[in-house]
């Protein structure tokens, strides 16, 4: 979005290489029933193709928001290529922009108008920005970042209505207030494309159900990434996990079963954001945490937060510009290991240290 | 455009053309260089696009940055050679370079 990045290193791979690779890649063929049955698929334009095994990676779309003016032309969501390009097309002449949402999606976009120099205002519903993903800490840590970077933050705000006549004018809120914007954008999450499976008779509970080898209730199809609800066995639940790290895991693991291979070690789950001169990475999630522990200094912007349980379990680990904690934070996460917060907080106890402290 | 070759540890190599201005990274994930994930993409928040780079073409890389000097203070099986190859930029000067991929990769 900042141009800094030609779309063409953006591809996973060498438009050659699927040839080479002996991958018959049919582009622009939409699927739209499986029969699971007589195992074939059926597309669009009336194509079939029989299958074996069968691998759904529908992925996901954005959610839409139920808004009167959302239809006008400068309103955004912010998925694919496209929408990256006429969105950051768009900024490069525009002065106010509003954001309908506080997820990463809204805070990366946010930071980068900022560095274009927009005025920027975020809307959000919940009490705090990031709610759905990150602890009250770091959510007040981002707040105060992106506030100091001139960001404007309205939280438990809804929005009324978008106003314009055929562009964009400005956004209504539900208290009345007029926000002027030029151009908005909309980050309120994403909806699992899991229509044309559910059609097929594969159970479906937000997302398609898949077992530890990312196998669908029918046994000779998978379904992998966002469009799939996956047991997260470290925290005994499922759920899905929007994160290009689950979608590559997941894939490995379809791919291992349908080969009759050992499915490949599970790493914990994880995240990152970039987001001005910070480098967000986390790994784990918060469920069932008790208490957060902050290890190094949140004022110079290099610290990690150590969310842990009452029995001082590491569950989850945010680091700001502190991939040490990262990287081994993962691995204590993974051993379940348990660490006192006074050692967790004492920085003069290296990170490499940390694991020689763990209680029984 | 610059010739890599990738060594894996089994000791199979594969010579790939890497375009100038992209990373070793991106030209092994094109070219599916087994071994080489790059889960982030290239945003230097994973490590595992880690590779061994051949002694005599460290001198010519771009120099480590602070992110990627801490990140493989902290990776699996590291050596001095050790480089993130999301964080190499490919010039005309690395037509040549060699690099293996790690065994803990895989």
């Amino acid at each position: 979005m900042l141009g800094q990045m030609p779309a063409e290193r953006l591809f996973f791979k060498a438009e050659e290489q699927w040839e080479k690779d002996n991958i018959d890649l049919k582009i622009d063929e939409e699927i739209i029933s499986i029969d699971a049955v007589n195992k074939s698929i059926k597309s669009k334009t009336g194509n079939q193709y029989e299958y074996d095994k069968l691998i759904i990676a529908t992925g996901s779309k954005v959610r839409h928001l139920p808004a009167q003016g959302a239809q006008l032309s400068g309103v955004h969501y912010l998925k694919t290529i496209k929408d990256s390009d006429d969105l950051g097309a768009e900024l490069d002449n525009a002065k106010n922009l509003v954001i309908i949402g506080a997820g990463y999606i809204g805070l990366e976009v946010a930071a980068c108008a900022q560095k274009k120099g927009l005025n920027v205002t975020i809307i959000e519903a919940a009490p705090r920005i990031l709610a759905r993903v990150a602890s009250p800490e770091l959510s007040q840590f981002y707040e105060n970042v992106h506030e100091s970077a001139g960001v404007k933050i309205l939280t438990q705000s809804g929005v009324a209505k978008i106003n314009g006549a055929q562009k964009v004018e400005s956004v209504t809120l539900g208290d009345g207030t007029n926000i002027d914007a030029d151009v908005v954008l909309i980050g309120i999450g994403i909806i699992p494309n899991d229509e044309i499976a559910k059609s097929a008779g594969i159970i479906c509970n937000n997302g398609i159900d898949v077992d530890e080898n990312a196998k669908t209730s029918n046994p000779d199809i998978y379904a992998c990434g966002d469009c799939a609800n996956r047991m997260v066995d470290l925290y005994g639940q499922r759920m899905r996990l929007e994160s290009v790290h689950n979608a590559i895991e997941q894939a490995k693991l379809a791919a291992a079963n349908i080969m009759g291979q050992n499915a490949p070690k599970l790493d914990v789950p994880w995240f990152w954001s970039d987001q001005y001169d910070l480098k967000l990475q986390i790994a784990g999630l918060a469920i069932g945490a008790t208490k957060t522990i902050i290890r190094g200094d949140m004022a110079a912007r290099k610290f990690a937060l150590f969310h842990i349980d009452d029995e001082n379990r590491i569950l989850a680990i945010d680091a700001i510009n502190s991939p040490p904690e990262f990287l081994v934070g993962k691995n204590l996460i993974a051993a379940r290991a348990k660490i006192a917060p006074h050692i967790l907080q004492d920085t003069n106890i290296s990170v490499k240290e940390l694991a020689n402290h763990a209680q029984n | 455009m610059a010739k890599i070759t990738f060594i894996q540890h089994n000791g199979k190599s594969q010579d790939i053309e890497a375009t100038n201005g992209g990373t070793v990274m991106e030209a092994a994930t094109k070219h599916n260089v087994p071994g080489i994930d790059a889960d982030c993409g290239g945003a230097c928040a994973c490590a595992t696009c880690h590779v061994y780079v051949d002694d005599a073409w460290l001198s010519k890389l771009n120099p480590m940055g602070s992110m990627e000097e801490s990140m493989l203070d902290f990776a699996d099986n590291v050596q001095p050679n050790s480089r993130l190859s999301c964080q190499i930029v490919v010039t005309e000067d690395l037509d040549g370079l060699v690099v293996t991929v790690p065994e803990s990769q895989f």
